[in-house]
């Protein structure tokens, strides 16, 4: 059975009676023990996408249409409390801001056991004996130390390594990993990734991998899905989407990401202006201001999500925009 | 912490002293003659002279302070100058646990009644348990406290006859005779109290309840209740704490003024027959030991928010 599968997911905010759509259509899906990346800008609704599989959207923010499977459940239809018996043992998620997801007032083996306690119906003792093992999974050093231990005396990419702990702690079956090395130094970020990487396939977690670097998703994720202005517009094994990317904006997403194949001295190119307002309507391809190829149709008419093989792209022109690629030689 | 708590209790008594230093000078520089005031009636020049003389007042005002100081560290205050003479710590030692029942009490009520209310209109919020806390709140921070004290005399002793009206029994002659006297004041007292400590309870869960930090916590799927008090309360508390401690000193007061209605010869009794009397022992003293609970009570919040909060302990 596939493990999670996002289907036209649709997500509107309302505020004082005035409603916008924030999440346009969101879709992918993953196997068993697969990584799934979810790749845009900042704005483009990945968070939204994974908090509404958590069942975590705040105040105001709902699903519109869609659903969300999860082993063939639409967890958008549950009730609060079915929802909440999922997270933590069914999904669990890995936030971007390791400075500010824990608790600073409790400390570490707190966090870290009540999950356990709770839904593994471990003892106190079980649980920390299981924090430790966790603890020197995730590559903390002196974990007896660090249990009891508060955030403020861990630094960035160990406080993740402890999320990353947390979120593994209850064995669930998915993870959304939400930008989870943002916020870290550079030198961190590839190791907190592969950790976490390794660890859901030694473990044959799901993995959701948020991020609005295309570069970094290349070599842990078998799928890509690229977000822009609330809708997927493309879809592909990361494989296809690098050697042959056919949006204009995962093209331009390419661009500006720095390659090692390519010299050092070709320039990045960021792509260009800024995401769409979702409180100003926008018809025809929410990409169009920005886009290169931009037609009369474009501004017009959402163009449909086609399929040739397993690589899906929403595109009016992306057979000129690839086929423009490939001559350019610079895949 | 243990540097941190010696610290704030040195801090405490330096302010002591400050405090006590202050009111010995502050008394002897205003105007108006105690030995004049205590011989109105009887007494010539020599008189007074004795009188100055066998209280220490010839001497100069240093010497006196460090005989003063020397006998306040040795518990001993000075006799009152006015009626029996008492020693002033007998009449404080009397007065004392009048207003600390009358003020704790208070206290308890008033976190009671506040923290269920702020809990309850933070997570329910703009719904109709939320408003009426709103309004309750707003209600018990615009009547004045001694208005409210006789409202309640009115009310619930005079009228219903529930409960006495006035006087103050010991707690050693029983708990209902001690708590039936001193409810009615301690509502009063501790109204305005649990109103700002409801409000600021409500204001800060809505801060807590909005972070990151608690989003985690919901991710792991906690139950309701170990998210508001395994996460949410104790990160809202922090400053709760400091605001008690603020307006515990609120409380004081208002019991000073409270006990008057209920004619509970409490500290603030004493302060103000010492005052009107003249009797500068006695304010002298009743000032001091105000200012020491002022002083300790704060010490006290410094040291539950160690208590409360890693990051001040640990560091
Ligand atoms: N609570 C909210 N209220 C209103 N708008 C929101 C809210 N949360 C997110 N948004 C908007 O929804 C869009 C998508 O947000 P998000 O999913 O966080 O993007 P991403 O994670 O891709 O950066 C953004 O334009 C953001 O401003
Ligand atoms: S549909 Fe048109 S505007 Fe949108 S990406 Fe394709 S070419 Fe550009
Ligand atoms: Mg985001």
């Amino acid at each position: 059975m596939t493990l999670l599968s996002v289907e036209n997911l649709a997500i509107d905010v309302t505020r004082d009676g005035e409603s916008h759509r924030l999440v346009h259509d969101a879709h992918f899906s993953l196997e068993r023990g697969e990584t799934q990346a979810v790749v845009g800008e900042s704005g483009s609704g990945k968070s939204l996408t994974a908090l509404a599989a958590m069942g975590l959207l705040g105040e105001g923010l709902s699903v519109a249409s869609g659903r969300i499977l999860f082993e063939g459940q639409d967890v958008t239809a549950l009730s609060e409390a079915a929802h909440n018996d999922l997270r933590g043992s069914g999904i669990a998620m890995i936030f971007q801001e390791p400075m500010t997801s824990l608790n600073p007032v409790r400390s570490i083996q707190h966090q870290l056991t009540e999950g356990m306690r709770l839904k593994l119906g471990l003892s106190r003792r079980a649980a920390r004996d299981r924090a430790l093992e966790l603890l020197t999974e995730v590559g903390i050093s002196d974990p007896e130390r660090r249990l009891k231990q508060y955030p403020h005396q861990l630094s960035g990419g160990m406080r993740q390594r402890v999320m990353i702990a947390i979120a593994l702690s209850c064995k669930p079956r998915l993870i959304l990993a939400d930008e989870p090395t943002t916020a870290l130094d550079v030198t961190i970020q590839a190791q907190i990734l592969a950790l976490t990487s390794r660890l859901c396939r030694d473990h044959g977690v799901g993995l959701v991998l948020i991020t609005h670097n295309l570069g970094i998703v290349a070599r842990h994720a078998q799928n890509v899905a690229v977000m822009y202005g609330g809708r997927v517009v493309e879809r592909a094994s990361a494989r296809a989407l690098y050697n042959d990317p056919r949006h204009p904006y995962t093209q331009g997403l390419l661009a500006s990401v720095p390659r090692l194949d390519l010299p050092r001295d070709t320039p990045l190119r960021p792509v260009p202006g800024a995401p769409p307002d979702p409180t100003v309507p926008l018809p025809g391809c929410r990409f169009h201001p920005r886009c290169p190829w931009a037609t009369d149709v474009c501004r017009e008419r959402v163009p449909p999500f086609e399929a040739e093989g397993d690589h899906e792209v929403a595109c009016w022109n992306a057979e000129v925009a690839s086929e423009s690629r490939r001559r350019e030689g610079v895949a | 912490m243990a540097s941190y708590m010696l610290r704030r209790f040195l801090g405490s008594l330096v302010v002591m002293w400050a405090v006590a230093t202050l009111v010995f000078f502050m008394l002897r520089l205003v105007p108006g003659d105690p030995i004049a005031a205590m011989l109105a009636d009887a007494g010539g020049a020599e008189e007074i002279e004795a009188m100055r003389r066998s209280l220490g007042l010839d001497r100069s005002l240093l010497v006196q302070y460090g005989i003063w100081f020397g006998n306040m560290l040795q518990g001993d205050l000075g006799n009152s100058i006015y009626g029996s003479r008492v020693p002033v710590t007998e009449a404080l030692a009397e007065a004392l646990p009048r207003t600390l029942s009358l003020s704790l009490l208070a206290f308890v009520i008033a976190i009671v009644i506040a923290v269920p209310a702020g809990i309850l209109s933070a997570t329910r919020r703009n719904s109709a348990t939320d408003t009426t806390v709103s309004l309750l709140a707003f209600l018990g921070l615009s009547m004045p406290d001694f208005w409210l004290a006789i409202l309640l005399i009115i009310v619930f002793a005079a009228n219903l006859q529930w409960l006495p009206a006035i006087g103050y029994v010991p707690l050693s002659e029983g708990f209902w005779p001690w708590f039936s006297h001193l409810i009615l004041p301690a509502i009063a007292v501790g109204t305005a109290f649990s109103a700002i400590i409801a409000r600021m309870i409500r204001s800060s869960l809505l801060e807590v309840l909005k972070s990151d930090y608690m989003r985690t916590a919901r991710s792991k799927g906690l139950t309701p209740r170990m998210l508001m008090f395994g996460h949410a309360l104790p990160n809202a508390m922090i400053p709760v704490i400091t605001v008690i401690g603020i307006a515990f000193a609120l409380l004081i007061s208002g019991a000073v003024v409270v006990e008057n209605v209920f004619a509970i010869k409490g500290l603030g009794r004493v302060l103000i027959e010492g005052i009107l009397n003249r009797d500068y022992p006695i304010v002298q003293g009743a000032v001091l030991v105000v200012s020491a609970i002022f002083v300790f009570s704060n010490l006290l919040v410094d040291l539950l928010y160690g208590v409360i909060d890693p990051r001040i302990r640990l560091n």
